[in-house]
């Protein structure tokens, strides 16, 4: 038992070694080096300062802007540092009550517009940080923003289509439009 | 279902059947008993670890030594999760300055990890230091993997030993899995992901001005940081501005890519799989899921080659594909049907190539229906846990499925090693009922099987099952278990339901809206998580130890043939009427409730 002890022990202290110092050192190293980009958080910068990251979404909620996915997050929306999803059940009525509420709120910026709201647009996403809406959601709002900033519709479509990407590899995942990409670019239109 | 659907889980499937045969292989040279060019490679590194801690490599193990040895170090790693997370607030790689996680909190956690559960009451962003996370977490994540695959190891030699006493060196064999296989695959995947935008540094979060400032309304605290209430019980707020966000940071991809491989699912933020910088596309999302079922995967076609058969390799990996494959089609089914509570709003959810449609909420706009129902059934079919959707906001049907799938006992796939050596378990039990069923003594493997092997294969089998029954009814019966619940109505069971059949198989992922982070919930999924790991990998070694002094027993025309499609399919029953039978009551009240009163 003696033995068996001293072999646990010293096996723990140098497999910790390996896998919890030399490993993680050792990703961050070739991280660094080969995607410093990407392993330090993809940020976007606007006039040499970051103003947010191409993977995570902020708040949008001015007509003049493309709004993303409605966020859980507590106490405000796209918080960074509470990620996670509502968690509501799908017989909850507190999430019928919230999509009305969020279908209502679009409808307000936009009365002009009597098509039904692409799901995503209403149903709050698993992050609660969500960069990206569908192509059906940001085509739902590219009048409203058209508008609101007086351009001609197919101006802000040549946009959408440049932060839009389809599937990865053609198989993956869905098509998406970047908000926070968009906006920007709309800013600096 | 649309077309690209069923598109994403054939890629998925032909991709993961093409790594099975190499990585089983590569497997099979880690573990052999003759050097090779494998084993060879690293042996220095392996013979310095074993002089400094004092193992004599070639010294074989009964399975009661083997027991000890595995239990001794995984408490002794558990004690060290719980002193890092106590300790933290005196320890470097804390820029967040985070104070020391509560005593049950910090406990639950650390039997979660040691379990290779990683069932997490905690937020990870706000929790856990770096330092916690790299030396506790992440060690664990490496470490509970490596044991598991240790003792399937042990399981194997069981079967493949005749007439022998020992069944291999836990020190060896957790050494192998971890230098040869873990840390490789982990360091190559980590990049992978890093190159998808998954983050890895140890800088401290950055503060970024927002594009669009706008309101919220904030909190009142009082000057210990307690929320303040009004008259009427609610939370007091005021209005705010939001001008920053805070963009979390930290050695992210590493931690996940042995999250994914070694199935713990514990996440290094909150949301776990479904945040950007833990999951970043759908490539990103795509290595994720293949990771998780890679060495599960593989492991059958070790197994098969250890016996020296590898047809029952196939076989056993055949029984775990036969039950998979329907049950991941009804998710994703279920969740591209959409929540029939939204029906009749002015909601377009209809797919089409502008969007996913179905029910998005609690899922992210670039994993759609097809990637998230296909990594909600991989991640709860192995006992990963990670999640990439929001489980608690699953349509009825499309949350029974996972639900059901832990409830199984995690032998579809399952945890690295302990998913097999559970199915091995049910393939002793299949034996015995067929053999009952024709009049002949069971045997399996060569092996025959009798009273003991039973006794212990039994054990495995209901161990779990017990741990879920039992402990569901004590949480909807004590005050403090039903305090937790999110959602009304019968959800709110499902939410309970969900985490004890998580706890009690070692999954980890969760209905996240149950508040589990309070004492009787960290204590009770604590107790549920230990014995659902260490007495049911004890029985499986006893099992080995009593197979291994066994002779074998020459293929007679009374052999029933464990190969076949016909063994297929009496494993794969066999495991369901045992999930079926034992769930099927709680599943009514449950989910089977929710469906029928959402459809009316």
């Amino acid at each position: 038992m003696g033995r068996l002890f001293r072999n646990a022990l010293v096996m723990l202290v140098l497999l910790s070694a390996v896998t919890g110092v030399l490993y993680p050192l050792a990703v961050t190293g070739a991280a660094q080096l080969l995607f410093p980009h990407q392993a330090n958080g993809s940020l976007v910068e606007r006039g040499g300062k970051p103003i947010g990251s191409e993977l995570i979404g902020q708040v949008f909620s001015d007509p003049k802007y493309f709004w993303g996915r409605p966020s859980a997050t507590s106490p405000q929306g796209y918080n960074g540092q509470s990620s996670g999803g509502s968690n509501l059940g799908p017989s909850n009525p507190a999430l019928t009550d919230a999509v009305k509420q969020r279908i209502a709120a679009l409808q307000a910026a936009d009365p002009a517009n009597h098509a039904p709201v692409p799901v995503d647009l209403v149903t709050a996403s698993g992050s609660g940080l969500d960069p990206e809406i569908s192509p059906a959601a940001a085509q739902y709002q590219l009048a409203r923003v058209a508008r609101a900033r007086g351009l001609n519709p197919t101006q802000v479509q040549a946009l959408v289509d440049r932060y839009t990407s389809g599937r990865q590899l053609g198989v993956l995942g869905e098509p998406r439009v970047n908000v926070l990409g968009l906006n920007l670019a709309l800013d600096a239109h | 279902m649309t077309g690209n659907d069923f598109l994403q889980l054939g890629v998925y499937l032909a991709v993961l059947l093409l790594l099975i045969k190499p990585v089983g292989a590569y497997m099979a040279a880690v573990f052999a008993e003759t050097p090779n060019r494998v084993t060879r490679f690293g042996a220095g590194v392996e013979r310095l670890l074993y002089r400094l801690s004092g193992v004599r490599a070639d010294e074989e193990m009964g399975w009661k030594r083997y027991a000890l040895a595995m239990l001794l170090f995984n408490v002794l790693g558990l004690l060290v999760v719980y002193a890092l997370q106590r300790l933290q607030q005196w320890l470097p790689l804390n820029p967040q300055h985070f104070p020391a996680v509560s005593p049950d909190s910090a406990m639950n956690t650390a039997i979660s990890f040691a379990t290779n559960t990683n069932w997490q009451g905690y937020s990870g962003e706000s929790t856990m230091s770096y330092l916690t996370q790299m030396l506790g977490l992440a060690v664990q994540n490496f470490l509970s993997a490596a044991t598991g695959i240790a003792v399937l190891v042990a399981v194997a030699r069981g079967f493949s030993r005749r007439s022998m006493a020992s069944i291999g060196n836990f020190w060896v064999d957790l050494t192998r899995s971890t230098l040869y296989l873990l840390v490789p695959f982990s360091f190559v995947l980590a990049l992978l992901l890093a190159s998808q935008g998954v983050v890895q540094n140890f800088k401290a979060y950055v503060d970024v001005p927002v594009v669009q400032v706008s309101s919220y309304d904030q909190p009142v605290t009082d000057a210990a940081g307690n929320p303040l209430k009004d008259a009427a019980g609610n939370p007091q707020t005021k209005p705010a501005q939001l001008t920053t966000q805070t963009l979390p940071m930290g050695p992210a991809a590493s931690q996940i890519a042995i999250k994914m491989l070694g199935t713990n699912g514990g996440g290094f933020f909150n949301a776990n799989s479904a945040h950007p910088y833990e999951n970043p596309t759908p490539l990103a999302n795509f290595l994720e899921m293949l990771a998780i079922f890679l060495i599960p995967g593989g492991l059958c076609y070790t197994f098969g080659k250890m016996v020296g058969d590898k047809r029952q390799g196939w076989a056993l990996l055949a029984t775990m594909l036969v039950i998979f494959v329907p049950l991941t089609i009804g998710v994703i089914a279920a969740e591209q049907a959409g929540n029939p509570a939204l029906h009749g709003l002015a909601i377009d959810a209809q797919a089409s190539a502008m969007q996913a449609g179905g029910n998005m909420e609690g899922k992210e706009t670039r994993f759609g229906i097809a990637s998230s129902g296909l990594f909600a059934a991989i991640t709860t079919a192995a006992s990963c846990g990670a999640v990439n959707a929001m489980h608690d906001s699953l349509t009825p049907l499309g949350g029974l499925v996972p639900m059901w799938l832990m409830q199984l006992g995690e032998v579809i796939f399952g945890g690295v090693g302990s998913g097999l050596y559970g199915m091995l378990a049910f393939a002793v039990v299949a034996v015995f009922i067929a053999g009952l069923m024709v009049g002949r003594t069971p045997e399996y493997l060569g092996k025959k099987v009798e009273a003991y092997e039973m006794k212990m294969a039994s054990l495995a089998v209901l161990l779990p099952c017990a741990l879920v029954v039992i402990c569901t009814a004590v949480a909807v019966l004590a005050p403090a278990g039903v305090a937790g619940i999110a959602n009304p109505g019968v959800h709110g069971f499902s939410e309970i339901l969900y985490a004890v059949s998580s706890a009690s198989n070692n999954n980890g992922s969760a209905f996240g809206g149950l508040s589990a982070n309070t004492p009787f919930w960290n204590v009770l999924l604590g107790i549920c998580m230990f014995l659902a790991r260490f007495p049911l990998a004890i029985a499986m070694l006893a099992l080995a130890g009593s197979l291994a002094s066994k002779k074998q027993v020459p293929v007679s025309a009374g052999t029933l043939p464990t190969h076949t499609p016909l063994f297929v399919v009496l494993l794969a029953c066999v495991v369901i009427v045992v999930g079926a039978l034992t769930f099927l009551p709680a599943l009514a009240l449950g989910p089977i409730a929710e469906y029928l009163m959402s459809s009316h």
